[in-house]
């Protein structure tokens, strides 16, 4: 079984305060700390998880610069045996469309029965990219997946739907599936997990290497542009209850008496 | 004449709240451009949602066929690609739901139409569009345009436009000849699972109290289940918990798991992300604890307390179990 892996490096801001910078096209990414997109985190592990149990290879996949490295790198040590990182500063600006595209004639040279892709990003939040992959590549797909047992030539793939409700499909192979967080538990990488692969070596291709030209990627081969970022308006907001402790607390089983029927 | 699409939700013989929510912008959209809105409904034995459609567009686009029973990416591609090459409405809305973001943006691909998915604001601009979409979980808004040309197609986020009750209109049902023939499928609908139900029902409750990311670790859950406790309240949780596996699904709220309504909901280290408050938003009164002043579960929550859960949950805890005797 070889499973590509398509990952992305993303900035942790979910327990950050962001600010729009000068542009008002982009956050202030000065204070962030980036990490392996959560979604890719858990596809990354499933991936090394069939591995384990049927033998073949991981290849990560990555469109980014050269400091997405650190990301790759930790799939690395996860366990995947090889990478290949996809960069070009035409490759900037680019949707989930041309994400797709990229990555698409970056696979089509390559070998491979399963391709993994988190069902989304933490920092644009397209939900598209695996599934818009599939339809470059004309095979088929399953997004949101939750579950994957393999089978001969072909997967059984659950499907979260809404409600705690479930979709068991089955998918002919090669096929493209996107993962849902929940799906496994990524293993722990430690600093000395990621040294051990500090000198695996990562390919980089660009545009010319992917038979693609700089006006199909990037903003130029995108179906969408970014005009502006603004704060989401405040609705009219939460009563904050303030002062010592005991006294919150005091107001809290008040609200639980009142609102709650507490006894 | 332009038209504008709304590609119909069901399921299991019900239509999704994202079918009403898109018709409903799609009316206001229509008006506004001085376009037709039609609904697209695939699958089989219809009938009946056919009738309940039909006040809320201009025409039904009915298309029946048994192989349409289940919902398959592929049938649905090959039926909407028939559709929208036939009737080339200006705009195509489907929803940003598991079955949405299953097809959209492959039939999007296919017919080489400009996809926005995930919106929250759609106005019509000059020729064109202006879409809102969230990033970074929902901490910043963005303003986006299409580079190219339309017709286009927009996914919509489930419970971002209002149902508006308008005048009804005079919905005729147009049936189309399905394109669908008995050639294989390289994906095949199996069945359908429910999660596996929790010990106990958290949709029951008049209080719940409710677990997030914020409290760190699995040791850290019984702080939050001592609170629970001392209300007689069962302990619910957000996504990530479930996720990590230190609560089981049935414990969760949200998009993905039980939508649920108690009297008071106490939200523990729960940030807010939208799925999560899809699934509370009904609760009669809301109280929020979490470190983050801007955290987005303050601007539903009627009342909040900023600070360490770790040194106000116990303070609580305490103070119930004492004013109750």
């Amino acid at each position: 079984m070889n499973i590509i892996v398509c990952i992305k490096r993303v900035p942790e801001t979910t327990d950050a305060d962001i600010f729009i910078d000068k542009t008002g096209k982009g956050i202030d990414k000065s204070g962030l700390v980036f990490d392996l997109n959560e979604w890719d985190s858990y596809a990354i592990e499933e991936a090394i998880l069939l591995k384990e149990k049927l033998g073949g290879t991981v290849t990560v996949l990555s469109m980014g610069g050269e400091d997405t490295n650190e990301s790759i790198r930790k799939c690395l040590a996860m366990g995947a045996d090889d990478a290949l990182r996809l960069t070009d500063s035409a490759f900037e600006g680019s949707d989930g469309f041309a994400t797709a595209k990229v990555l698409a004639e970056a696979i089509r040279k390559m070998p491979y029965d399963l391709i993994f892709t988190g069902t989304q990003a933490e920092d644009d939040g397209y939900g598209q990219v695996g599934v818009t992959l599939a339809e470059f590549l004309g095979i088929p797909h399953a997004a949101l997946v939750n579950r994957i047992e393999v089978q001969d030539k072909k997967v059984k793939a659950h499907r979260e739907l809404e409600g705690g409700l479930e979709e068991v499909v089955e998918i002919d192979l090669p096929a493209v599936l996107t993962i849902q967080t929940g799906i496994n538990e990524p293993r722990y990488v430690s600093i000395m997990g990621i040294r051990k692969v500090a000198k695996k070596e990562i390919k980089v291709l660009k545009t010319s290497d992917l038979n693609l030209k700089p006006e199909e990627v990037g903003l130029a081969g995108s179906d969408i542009r970014l005009e502006k970022l603004f704060l989401p308006p405040v609705g009219e907001g939460a009563e904050m209850l303030e002062g010592k402790p005991e006294d919150v607390a005091t107001k809290v089983f008040d609200i639980l008496k009142d609102k709650g029927g507490l006894a | 004449m332009k038209e504008i699409i709304v590609v119909a939700e069901h399921r299991r013989g019900e239509l999704r709240d994202v079918t009403w929510e898109m018709l409903s912008k799609g009316r206001q959209l229509a008006e506004s451009t001085s376009a037709e809105l039609g609904v697209a409904l695939l699958g089989k034995g219809m009938n009946p949602l056919a009738e309940a459609l039909k006040p809320k567009v201009k025409r039904v686009l009915l298309i029946e066929d048994p192989r349409l029973e289940a919902f398959n990416p592929e049938t649905y591609k090959k039926v909407l690609i028939q559709l929208i090459t036939e009737r080339k409405p200006f705009l195509t809305l489907i929803g940003h739901t598991a079955m949405g973001m299953d097809y959209a943006p492959r039939l999007a691909a296919s017919l080489k139409m400009p996809l926005a998915t995930d919106c929250i604001g759609i106005e019509a601009k000059d020729e064109s569009l202006s879409l809102i979409r969230q990033l970074y979980g929902g901490k910043v808004n963005a303003e986006v345009s299409f580079t190219k040309k339309g017709p286009f197609m927009v996914t919509v986020r489930p419970g971002a436009f209002p149902v508006v009750e308008k005048e009804p209109l005079a919905g005729e049902i147009v049936s189309i000849p399905s394109p669908l023939t008995d050639e294989g499928l390289a994906r095949r609908f199996v069945e359908f699972v429910e999660a596996a139900a929790g010990e106990v029902d958290i949709t029951q409750a008049d209080i719940l109290v409710s677990v997030g990311r914020g409290i760190k670790e699995i040791a850290n859950i019984p702080i939050v289940k001592e609170l629970a406790d001392a209300l007689g309240a069962p302990l619910a949780c957000s996504r990530p918990v479930v996720d990590k596996k230190w609560l089981p699904k049935g414990c969760q709220v949200g998009t993905s798991g039980k939508t649920v309504k108690p009297k008071v909901y106490i939200a523990v280290g729960i940030s807010g992300a939208f799925q999560h408050i899809a699934g509370m938003k009904g609760a009669g009164t809301i109280i929020a604890i979490n470190k983050d002043p801007k955290a987005p579960i303050f601007s539903v929550a009627q009342y909040g307390i900023v600070g360490d859960l770790f040194k106000i949950v116990p303070v609580i805890k305490d103070k119930i179990k004492q004013l109750k005797k």
